[in-house]
């Protein structure tokens, strides 16, 4: 049965289920975004703790430093094209840089407002946010890891920018099986003869394109780096020694994301050959999400096939 | 026995002035201009004080005009937060805190400043979270005049007005020269007024160098109920020597020997005769600097577009009758 829940929705259901237990400092600003974010209703049960902006991601950002500067727990939930950009210096200076506590979730990210056209896209905001010194950045697959790190980031005191999707998307994981420890990658499948690194909504087709390969007697390993900022350099290491191969696969323009970081990491310490799947350094083809990864080889076969050029390589 | 601020005001002045040479530069122009609300607002209006940084309801301080930092170091160091000697000795050098926009790292300093446009968000921010936990502290941002060309401040002053913040009180230091020359030349800033008031918010126009009238306009703006207020200053840029007062070029500086010296016979010369009782009012008079530009400094600017709206009849810095140069009142004079 297809999903129906986005990353974004469960958000929210931790975010309630804190104001629920009588948490009066989580506080969520939108910027006439509740109903894109999926945040209406926290609006609606708790309007003491919800903060309209309007159509001023500045403002937002900058409100919610302010806000955590006095001890609130704010998450500022807007379109991740909008608010990695437009308030890209907010996050900087009043977020990273006065060291508040601020959770940046950027919804609608990467390629999911599909034929709005690249206004609407987000496919730099790795690249920005990890850039910014003291700002964390995590793309969470599924609801079930969605979940863990928004508890684990409700529970933290520093800002950090989560990227979701605005469609619901497979499970990687399930309810009761869902391995997540902070800022550690999770390996969803051990193989050795190649590893896939993927993050947010590119590690259900990085598993599924594991199932291919492993159908023509190719092992891979799947490696889910939900916390691409601080990057788990120790498991990008111990996958590249044990496969000798690796492919990162990312909604992400080819510069400064995920492939960047492994790749930065692999040549510095277990040189191997390494393929980078991502967007491409352009406007995308106009479609749905799941044409627009066709199109680009971000699926399954996609991603067996940049497996299988890169144990070309070895 | 009470502070003298008429005479404090000088002598804080030199300090930033000190701090700046012991640097090897600042925004000694802005520095001078601030300086009186920075003192008047730590040494009377604010619930704070260094025995103070961690009680959650001390008044909230944001220095948005970030690149006054001298002139803040220098009140700071008087209200006892920092060591003068320390700051003199490490401004600006290799590895020291004391940098040239707020570090909040330092004690008594909320937020890093340093990008214009920052502080009033925040400010409301601030105010918001106040008012969610209905306690009592009031939030005070003090911004440039060139500053308020960024967009994020009118953003957040749509918000502020939208949230009824009156615990929020946003302070204009409206010293008519930004780093390029006249604010009407770079960008219209006229009329403060008008701007804030058409953004919902409370305004009080004052002489932002007149003690006794900067204390009556804080007053009124804690008075003030169901909406924020803006203190729209004018001063004088530079203010304390006329070697730097409402000069451009004086926006960041390193004085000279002789620059200095004269600097600080002028600034004593204020001391002392405040300490003889005199409280000094500048006039304010911003065709100084502005008749000698070579205005606009666009080439494309200046002659298209509407007039600025002037002042309200009753605005105590620009009535109509004293055809004050600087405003649009001045043109019907």
């Amino acid at each position: 049965m297809a999903k129906t829940k986005a990353n974004k929705q469960v958000i929210c259901e931790v975010l309630m289920d804190a104001a629920a237990s009588g948490d009066r400092d989580v506080v969520v600003v939108c910027s006439d975004s509740r109903g894109s974010a999926s945040m209406t209703p926290f609006f609606d049960t708790y309007p003491a703790q919800a903060v309209e902006a309007g159509i001023a991601e500045q403002d937002a950002v900058g409100m919610a430093a302010g806000m955590a500067a006095c001890g609130k727990k704010p998450w500022v939930a807007s379109p991740a094209c909008f608010l990695t950009t437009r308030s890209y210096e907010q996050a900087k200076v009043d977020c990273a840089y006065s060291r508040t506590n601020v959770k940046l979730l950027g919804v609608s990210g990467g390629v999911s407002y599909g034929a709005l056209g690249m206004s609407h896209h987000s496919a730099q905001d790795i690249a920005a946010m990890a850039a910014i010194p003291g700002m964390r950045v995590y793309l969470p697959s599924d609801e079930w890891q969605s979940k863990k790190l928004a508890e684990a980031l409700l529970a933290d005191t520093q800002c950090a920018y989560i990227r979701v999707g605005r469609n619901a998307v497979d499970d990687v994981y399930t309810a009761e099986d869902c391995p997540f420890e902070m800022d550690r990658a999770t390996w969803v499948r051990r193989g050795g003869d190649v590893a896939i690194i993927a993050c947010g909504e590119m590690v259900r087709p990085a598993l599924d394109a594991a199932e291919l390969l492993a159908a023509e007697d190719v092992e891979a390993t799947v490696i889910d780096m939900y916390c691409i900022k601080p990057l788990d350099r120790d498991t990008v290491i111990e996958a590249a020694r044990a496969c000798g191969a690796v492919v990162a696969v990312e909604e992400h323009a080819p510069t400064g994301g995920l492939g960047s970081m492994v790749a930065q990491v692999v040549g510095e310490e277990c040189p191997c050959p390494v393929r980078c799947l991502t967007l491409p350094d352009a406007p995308v083809v106009t479609g749905t999400s799941p044409e627009v990864f066709d199109h680009y080889g971000l699926n399954a076969e996609g991603i067996a096939e940049a497996a299988r050029a890169a144990i070309a390589r070895k | 026995m009470a502070e003298n601020f008429e005479t404090l005001r000088w002598r804080l002045r030199q300090d930033a002035v000190d701090i700046i040479v012991a640097g090897g530069g600042g925004h000694i122009g802005g520095d001078m201009s601030v300086m009186d609300a920075l003192m008047l607002l730590y040494g009377k209006v604010m619930n704070v004080g260094p025995d103070k940084l961690d009680d959650p309801d001390r008044d909230r301080f944001l220095l948005s005009k970030g690149h006054a930092m001298e002139a803040y170091y220098a009140v700071l160091c008087h209200y006892g937060y920092l060591d003068l000697a320390d700051v003199k000795a490490r401004f600006s050098k290799f590895e020291s805190p004391y940098i040239g926009h707020p570090n909040n790292k330092l004690p008594g300093i909320e937020m890093n400043s340093g990008s214009l446009g920052h502080g009033l968000p925040v400010g409301v921010g601030m105010a918001l979270a106040a008012k969610m936990d209905g306690r009592p502290y009031r939030t005070y941002v003090v911004m440039g005049d060139g500053e308020l060309a960024e967009g994020s401040i009118w953003e957040a002053a749509m918000a502020g007005a939208t949230y009824g913040l009156d615990n929020l009180c946003a302070v204009v230091d409206r010293n008519h020269l930004q780093i390029s020359g006249n604010t009407e030349d770079v960008m219209r800033a006229d009329s403060q007024e008008a701007r804030w008031q058409a953004f919902g918010w409370h305004t009080v126009c004052v002489n932002g160098n007149d003690l006794a009238a900067l204390e009556a306009a804080f007053a009124e703006t804690a008075a003030t109920e169901g909406q924020p207020t803006a203190i729209i200053m004018d001063t004088v840029k530079g203010l304390g020597s006329p070697v730097m007062e409402n000069k451009a070029g004086w926006h960041h500086h390193l004085p000279n020997d002789e620059e200095y010296a004269q600097i600080s016979a002028d600034l004593a010369a204020h001391a002392k005769a405040a300490e003889q009782g005199e409280a000094y009012v500048p006039e304010l008079d911003f065709s100084v600097e502005r008749a000698g530009a070579t205005a606009p400094v666009s080439a494309l600017a200046g002659g298209a577009g509407a007039a600025a709206p002037a002042p309200a009849a009753d605005c105590p810095v620009h009535p109509a009758t004293a055809g004050c140069p600087a405003c649009a009142n001045a043109k019907e004079a």
